[in-house]
């Protein structure tokens, strides 16, 4: 018999602190997995703030921990001064499409080659709950108690669809993490996101929905039911841009 | 003879920093520090560097922290409003002991403020400026070859302390052209990375991390000490003071920066008068160079200290911890992007004569 | 024949491979509760395993491994 499955290596034996049932531990799987098959000689991550804040822990390769929202202008810094690295900025959605909205569009525009897993589980988890700019319009949050509302809140943003518009990045794909078939897609999309970094390809986004059962009150396997049939039809899945395909 | 060049404050510090090593620059425009991302722009590329011109401030910084967090020589500049902007950066930078140059070019505040120099931004250069406990090492250059000078050795500081350095100078400092000797250009060619920088490498290490979260109470009490502990001894080694004319003297004016040339002035006026002034002017503002205040505040023949300076007086506070009341210190300032004259400060030091 | 071994002790009892397994060989024990108080996921039917990793693949903690 051989091992068919077995925990990738870019991962440390450091146990993954987050919920039962969170998405965050097989997004964690996917990119270190990833990075395995590029067999980098260097690799330097960028772990966000908000639940994966701890990623410097478990991630087997040199990382820094950014402020809040800045990962992709440190990766940036890092990638240009260390291009022979494989760069990778982990964001949540506060991070990412709120605070560091101008960090990650500007990061983009410039096609900076690096790879950035975009969580998003359309809530604040590490702080407790509170309205995300990805909440869905009805969707209950403690800083917005009956739903969020158009009236007060305005609309969700879409970062998939939004970033690319811009001309700069090279791969831009929406995927999930409901279950085994799109799980599975999602780990070709982060591979794909590595890959197009080792070849020099400019910016690659992969925006993962993901479950996040402890503050969205559901038990893991309903949360994940609520990824497949409220977060999908919301947030599409499917690949937004892809310069490899338009040179075609 | 040595061979000068005729350089502004701005191109001085750029010129200087390349030739100290740095290889990445980081910065967003603002008046009235342009030239060194304008330099930068031209001059990184021609010695294998990074030049970007960052979306904000924030971004900057953050690139900084970056580039600087795998052990490369990095930096930024900008001038007041977008220090302040640094601010959550340069408090993370602190936290993960990440060596850099950070210059501000400073102009008159508060908000907006204007364009014209200024030294309103000491407090937020020297006490720390963002959140928690922290310092950086702070030059305020007088001159363009001082700018020079202490930009050539801030980046050997900067990783002789895993600290930043912030070279705090002011509008008029920027913009003044003098000549300057260049020094030789520090050699860059072998990529030695310090035992703490994530270079990415893979094998043959533990894998680093560059962080300043520290959940624990004891361990994060742990690390601010051993920052200050850092802070005491570049205390010790660091501090430096430039005094003029004290040995005698009855008024000791204080300044920094631009404002002690203009001092430096007024007590030559004051000295051809027969009045006998002299002037003491930290280099170095943070660590502040209190032993030397302490020892002209117990010399017999002072009788006065007087801090000028172009804010409403904020360097003052650390003359008077200084001076710790053993003579009386006054002041004088000019603000809003005035500037005084030596014939202003003669007139000030007059009054107090009487 | 497959072979599921699970690291029992970062098991938490979340069900994802309880769902995922296309045999329907995985429960969660209702007896063996690990050091961070979860019962953990546990083959009941061995023989029955076909290797195809999806419980492995939907697992958030990385607990299982899997051999053919």
């Amino acid at each position: 018999m051989k091992k068919v499955f077995e925990k990738p290596k870019m991962l440390t034996d450091v146990p993954f602190h987050y919920c039962p049932g969170c998405s965050h531990g097989i997004v964690h799987r996917m990119v270190a997995s990833a990075i395995d098959k590029l067999n980098a000689e260097k690799v330097i991550g960028v772990a966000p703030v908000g639940c994966a804040v701890f990623a410097y822990d478990y991630f087997n390769c040199d990382m820094q921990e950014a402020a809040h929202g800045r990962a992709p202008a440190v990766a940036t810094g890092i990638k240009r001064t260390n291009p022979d690295a494989i760069v990778f900025a982990y964001q949540g959605d506060g991070d990412l499409a709120s605070i560091g909205m101008a960090e990650i569009v500007h990061a983009a525009a410039r096609s900076e080659n690096i790879t950035v897993i975009f969580i998003n589980n359309a809530i604040y988890g590490m702080t407790g709950g509170q309205m995300a700019p990805t909440t869905m319009i009805g969707q209950k949050a403690t800083t917005c108690q009956q739903g969020r509302s158009v009236e007060l809140n305005g609309y969700p943003i879409h970062v998939s669809e939004m970033l690319a518009q811009l001309q700069g990045p090279c791969y831009i794909e929406r995927v999930s993490t409901h279950d085994v078939k799109h799980v599975k897609q999602a780990e070709k999309a982060i591979d794909r996101a590595f890959r197009n970094q080792a070849e020099g390809k400019g910016f690659s986004l992969v925006e993962v929905l993901s479950s996040c059962p402890t503050n969205w009150g559901k038990n893991p396997l309903d949360a994940m039911k609520w990824v497949e049939e409220e977060m999908c039809k919301i947030y599409p899945l499917g690949v937004f841009k892809d310069t490899a395909k338009e040179e075609k | 003879m040595e061979d000068k060049v005729l350089m502004k404050g701005n191109e001085a510090i750029a010129e200087a920093a390349i030739r100290g090593g740095c290889r990445a620059f980081f910065g967003y425009p603002i008046t009235p520090q342009n030239e060194i991302p304008e330099y930068m722009s031209v001059r990184m590329p021609e010695v294998g560097g990074v030049f970007i011109q960052s979306e904000s401030e924030v971004a900057a910084i953050n690139m900084v922290y970056g580039a600087g967090g795998t052990g490369v020589r990095a930096m930024t500049s900008s001038s007041s409003p977008g220090i302040s902007l640094k601010q959550e950066g340069i408090s993370y930078i602190c936290g993960a002991e990440i060596p850099c140059v950070i210059v501000n070019m400073v102009r008159s505040g508060p908000g907006l403020g204007g364009i014209q120099p200024a030294q309103c931004d000491y407090f937020q250069a020297v006490k720390g400026g963002g959140h928690g406990d922290y310092k950086m090492l702070v030059y305020g250059p007088n001159s363009v070859q001082e700018c020079m000078d202490l930009m050539y050795n801030a980046f050997d500081k900067a990783f002789e302390y895993r600290i930043p350095v912030m070279i705090l100078g002011d509008g008029m400092l920027g913009q003044i052209m003098e000549p300057v000797t260049l020094p030789p250009m520090k050699d860059m060619s072998k990529d030695i990375r310090p035992d703490w920088a994530t270079d990415g490498t893979r094998f043959g290490k533990q894998h680093r991390v560059i962080n300043s979260l520290y959940i624990q109470p004891d361990e994060l009490e742990a690390v601010n000490h051993k920052l200050f502990a850092k802070y005491d001894l570049m205390a010790e080694k660091e501090t430096m003071c430039e005094e003029y004319l004290c040995e005698d003297a009855e008024i000791v004016l204080t300044a920094y920066g631009t404002v002690a040339r203009i001092v430096k002035s007024a007590v030559d006026m004051l000295r051809e008068q027969g009045h006998k002034v002299g002037m003491i002017r930290p280099i170095t503002l943070f660590p502040f160079p209190t032993a030397n205040y302490e020892k002209i505040a117990n010399m017999s023949n002072v009788k006065e200290i007087m801090s000028i300076e172009l804010s409403m007086g904020q360097m003052i506070e650390d003359v008077k911890l200084s001076v710790n009341g053993k003579k009386p210190v006054k002041f004088y300032g000019r603000c809003g992007g005035n500037v005084m004259t030596a014939e202003d400060i003669v007139a000030e030091v007059l009054k107090e004569e009487k | 024949m497959a072979k599921v071994t699970m690291n029992k002790a970062l098991c938490k009892s979340c069900g994802l491979c309880v769902t995922a397994c296309p045999k329907q060989i995985i429960k969660i024990s209702t007896t063996d509760m690990n050091n961070k108080g979860y019962f953990v996921a546990e083959v009941i039917d061995m023989e029955k395993c076909i290797g195809c990793a999806f419980c492995a693949t939907m697992c958030p903690d990385c607990v299982i491994e899997v051999e053919k």
